[in-house]
């Protein structure tokens, strides 16, 4: 059982959290983005081994934020709030 | 064998508190203190169980969890449990103990035939015998003569086990020497200790070996100890196993307790484990190893010191190692006759005193039928003997480093695998880390607590014991049939059978022959199977490697780990605050979306009961509870621009005061959810979403919120549970509410319909809005929820004068099939977009972006040929269709689905069947007829719109 670290509360067990999926997914906005760009922001997923960037929620307190981690090891290096205007960059 | 218990001795037992137990049905005595093991050796039980595959008869091999043969299924005054170790087990009065894999009793076992066949029935025998036609065949009557013990599907827990979480500095696992001393050093040096051990007493091998430590009898040292730590406010829990280590050095611990209580779970999540769990001894092979009387050597000792148990009258101790020598020394002196036949020609201690020693000989074979009476040894030197005590070295227990991801490192010194490079967080001492004398177990106690130098490790002053060893591996080829896994019956032989079959990797050889997977997980038997690979394979013990090692350590109960989530708490269900009032009023419950509401108020005929509730709101006004529809408030100064983005429809042009419905979609473009959206002010608005997609809708709000909005542009509040909402629908509604005197004004051009309105109920503010979920003019009425049974009450008390009726769910189903209103995920499927549900206009005019827009211009979102939703109308009198059943055409004399019907129900107001169904091209087909087939039958429809009652909507303003 791994231990996270919300932003807001602090380290919590990791079964108080979701996956928000990969971070830097950006949204291609408009009816007319091209379908390729659409398709990967919808689908394709890097899925890297070792250290990720991910978006995480915190369900007990509704907080959004970046982490990073190695999905090899588990080693937790960070978390980051969302601040809204970064699109989970 | 003829094991007898000693007139005196026995640290562990109370003679003045004895225990009648029973074992296979025979009536036995104890005493307080006793194992299932030691009680059965006192009473000279030589044959405990039957083995898994041949029933062979098996006796009892250790002391403790390391125990494969001593498998017992348990009962009577005590809590049932099937295959529980006899050895770790304590006798209670009143106990019913069983072996298992034995009809009727381990003595007398029926299938013990199967052993003359054994030489027929190798390692994965069953897979090549039985493949043909098909395993499944064989399967019930093979795993009935395979297996352990059996489970009681009919026994109860007395409660749920309790589950602590905790944290500490300091974990120490094991409070053998090393264990306390590294916990004395870290409670010396300030920091918070959680000690635990397996055993009912703390001590491990100072309990039965001897020793001195500052200059005190190590048992008194022992004492002392654990009574400094307790003192000092430090955890100390015996009979506490840590059975594993998770992610981030998280620890699960089961405790058990001598009352009979469920055991208990802990989570202890240390700054620092320090492992001290000791060592494992292992047998030595020879041929028929596993007869009932033989044993390990250390437990011939345990029995002997802790329950004044002597294990035989003419004992041959063999052994590769020092260790032997304490228990042949000590058995000699209880009065048995013993033989020390040592594997190493030099290097050996001295005899001890009135032992004869047999130096640089191996046992052979072992002789006996049902229990041992004999060993030849290698130079054909007979010797008579009950009781074989065998020691074939150490295997240190390594599995919770290993759990941990530590690596091992192989010492040919020791014959054993040590842990390797420390992990983070981590220190391995003791036997665990290949220590054997305890000066050597101090020293790598002081070490692994760095910052404990306030006070001194403890010193051994008595005489130290020596680890000299000369390895004894099963050799290739070797005669007769020496097992190497009892609890799985492994033989050399199938170990040999799966490397010439080139099932070489380890990983390979466990699976083949199952070695290793029983439930002792082959704490004596990994590491003989493995070096024997390696010899018929010509690499070293390293070279072929271990296995992973995987949690638990020993068996965990079940109800550990479920805690208190059983029956209702398993998976909680909402409840709503009017529930017992609607208990009082006969409400059938039943779980819709989580929630826990009322079905119906008809008692036992359901059908009868739905049928008059829809068919009443339709004649006069009906009450409805719709407290679970989703309240989530979102505010801020872009909170207009926000549920724009959120919903598919344009809802910023929504005027204050106004309701719209809307669709919320994914960014696949499938309709996730669909409900009402109150503006209450410039930057205020209200999301009333379905009552099951509460959590999930708030959790996409703020998703959007935190991503892409900004923390000050938006504010999101769920205040679902804040509010009840009651709603009161049909011809008579107005009326109704006229009747309640909420205080505003219920003219149609004050309150429309799709409006709301703030009014007081008594002293209460309310909110009504005008919207509706049946067709008919409605209201529905939002109360804080501590104040919902008064308005309720009042509501049903003006609704006298109208026939009022009150309705559950499934007539409130009815009435909105019978207007073609969706319910999203019933009539919708995960395909579903908003334009298959006739709704394009936000998809063709707007411009501006929202969730899941692009998804809808998609190349599959385009065609015509999409299953839309439909109407579909049988005659009068008929039974209404089957839900799911699908529309069909034939192409080419193939069936092909053409969409299902999502709902349908009997229409009590149109006296027909009503359904609704998504058919493809189905909005541009009315009035075609469609087969629907369902379980082989086929019926006949007709596609019509989805809306069959009051198409027009003048009932809305009625
Ligand atoms: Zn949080």
């Amino acid at each position: 059982m791994q231990l996270f670290h919300c932003p807001f509360c602090g380290a919590r067990d990791e079964t108080e959290f979701h996956f928000g999926g990969e971070a830097g997914n950006l949204r291609p906005d408009g009816a007319d983005a091209p379908a390729d760009r659409w398709a990967n922001y919808l689908y394709m997923r890097d899925n890297p081994k070792g250290a990720v960037r991910e978006v995480w929620v915190h369900m007990n307190c509704g907080e959004f934020f970046v982490m990073e981690r190695d999905s090899v090891s588990h080693q937790v290096l960070s978390s980051t709030s969302l601040d809204g205007a970064g699109h989970a960059q | 064998m003829t094991a007898t218990r000693l007139s005196s001795g026995g640290s562990a037992i109370d003679r003045s508190r004895p225990v009648s137990f029973s074992f296979d049905g025979r009536k036995l005595q104890g005493f307080e203190g006793d194992t299932i093991a030691s009680a059965l050796l006192a009473s000279d039980v030589a044959v405990v169980g039957r083995s898994f595959k041949y029933h062979r008869p098996r006796g009892i091999w250790g002391a403790g969890v390391e125990e494969p043969n001593a498998l017992v299924d348990i009962s009577g005054s005590v809590a049932t449990t099937p295959n529980t170790r006899a050895t770790t087990e304590f006798v209670l009065e009143g106990m019913i103990a069983k072996s298992v894999n034995a009809s009727p009793n381990a003595a007398a076992d029926r299938n013990a035939f199967i052993d003359r066949f054994s030489r027929f029935i190798p390692a994965a025998f069953y897979y090549k015998t039985f493949m043909w036609p098909d395993w499944h065949l064989f399967e019930p009557r093979i795993r009935a003569v395979a297996g352990l013990g059996e489970v009681d599907t009919g026994w109860q827990s007395s409660g749920p086990a309790d589950q602590i979480n905790r944290h500490c500095d300091v974990l120490v696992v094991g409070a053998g020497p090393a264990g306390l001393a590294a916990a004395k050093l870290a409670a010396g040096a300030g920091q918070s200790v959680i000690l635990v051990d397996g055993q009912r007493e703390p001590g491990g091998s100072l309990n039965h070996r001897t020793g001195e430590i500052d200059g005190k009898p190590d048992a008194a040292w022992v004492a002392e100890t654990i009574a400094e730590l307790s003192a000092a406010g430090h955890i100390v829990l015996p009979s506490t196993t840590a059975f594993g280590i998770y992610d981030h050095n998280l620890v699960g611990l089961n405790q058990r307790h001598v009352d009979g209580r469920p055991d208990t779970l802990w989570r202890v999540r240390p700054r620092r484990i320090v492992l001290a769990t000791g060592a494992i001894e292992r047998p030595l092979p020879f041929a028929n190893n596993d007869l009932p009387g033989i044993m390990s050597a250390d437990a011939a000792l345990i029995y002997l010191r802790r329950f004044a148990v002597l294990v035989g009258r003419r004992i041959i101790v063999a052994t590769n190692n020092d260790s032997a020598y304490e228990v042949a020394g000590a058995l000699a002196e209880a009065g048995a006759d013993v033989t020390l036949v040592d594997s190493r020609k030099d290097g050996a201690p001295a005899a001890p005193e009135g032992v004869s020693r047999m130096a640089g000989r191996l046992v052979a074979a072992a002789r006996g039928k049902v229990r041992v009476e004999g060993a030849v040894l290698d130079d054909g030197t007979v010797l008579e003997a009950d009781c074989v005590a065998v020691s074939g070295g150490w295997t240190p227990t390594i599995h919770l480093f290993c759990q941990a991801r530590g690596k091992l490192v192989w010492s040919e010194a020791q014959a054993a695998f040590l842990p390797g490079d420390p992990v983070e967080g981590m220190a391995v001492v003791g036997a665990a880390a290949g220590a054997v004398s305890l000066s050597g177990v101090f020293e790598g106690a002081a070490k692994a607590m760095p910052g404990a130098t306030t006070s001194p490790a403890p010193r051994s002053t008595g005489v130290e014991a020596t680890g000299g060893i000369l390895a004894a591996w099963p050799i290739p080829g070797a005669r007769g049939r020496v097992w190497i896994d009892y609890q799985n019956d492994v033989t050399a032989k199938d170990v040999e059978l799966a490397a010439r079959e080139n099932f070489i990797s380890v990983e390979h050889l466990k699976r083949y022959t199952t070695l290793g997977m029983a439930t002792d997980q082959g704490k004596t038997s990994n590491l003989a199977g493995l070096a024997l690979m390696g010899a018929a394979t010509g690499r070293t013990v390293p070279e072929v490697g271990t296995t992973t090692y995987r949690p638990p350590f020993t068996p965990v109960p079940l109800a550990s780990f479920a805690g208190a989530r059983g029956g209702e708490l398993m998976s909680p269900v909402r409840r709503l605050p009017l529930e017992n009032v609607h208990r009082a009023q006969g409400a059938v419950f039943q779980e819709y979306g989580g929630w826990l509401r009322p079905a119906h108020y008809g008692g036992a005929d359901a059908d009868r009961a739905i049928q008059d509730e829809a068919r009443r709101a339709r004649q006069s006004v009906a009450l409805f509870d719709g407290s679970t529809l989703g309240k989530i408030e979102v505010m801020g100064p872009k909170a207009a621009e926000f549920v724009d983005f959120i919903y598919y429809n344009t809802m910023s042009t929504l005027k204050p005061g106004r309701c719209r419905y809307g669709f919320m979609l994914s960014e696949n473009g499938v309709v996730f959810d669909d409900g009402i959206l109150v503006r209450l002010d410039e930057h205020r608005f209200v999301v009333s979403c379905s009552s099951s997609h509460v959590a999930a809708v708030h959790a996409r709000l703020e998703e959007w919120r935190q991503d892409r909005f900004g923390r000050d542009a938006v504010y999101i509040h769920n205040a679902t549970s804040e509010m009840a909402t009651l709603t009161v629908s049909g011809p008579n509604a107005k009326n109704l509410l006229v009747a309640l005197n909420l205080g505003l004004s219920l003219d149609d051009t004050d309150l429309p319909h799709m409006a709301i309105g703030e009014g007081m109920f008594e002293t209460e503010p309310v909110r009504v809005a005008r919207v509706s979920f049946t067709g008919d003019r409605s209201y529905e009425v939002s109360i804080r929820a501590d104040r919902a049974e008064r308005l309720w009450a009042r509501m049903h008390e003006a609704g006298k004068a109208f026939d009022a009726v009150t309705i559950g769910l499934e007539a409130l189903m009815i009435l909105r099939a019978e207007k073609g209103y969706i319910v999203i995920g019933k009539d919708t499927d995960g395909t579903t977009l908003p334009h298959d549900l006739g709704v394009d206009g936000p998809r063709a005019k707007r411009k501006s972006e929202y969730v899941g827009r692009r998804s809808l211009f998609t190349e599959v979102a385009m065609p015509d040929s999409r299953q839309q939703l439909v109407g579909l109308a049988v005659a009068r009198g008929e039974e209404p269709l089957a839900t799911g059943a699908h529309g069909i055409s034939r192409e080419g004399g193939k069936l092909r689905s053409q969409g299902f019907v999502t709902s349908s129900y009997h229409s009590p107001t149109l006296a027909r069947p009503v359904a609704l169904g998504l058919i493809e091209r189905g909005a541009a087909r009315h009035g075609e007829t469609i087969d629907i087939q369902h379980l082989g039958m086929v019926r006949r429809a007709t596609i019509t719109g989805p809306c069959a009652f009051d198409p027009s909507g003048e009932r809305l303003n009625a």
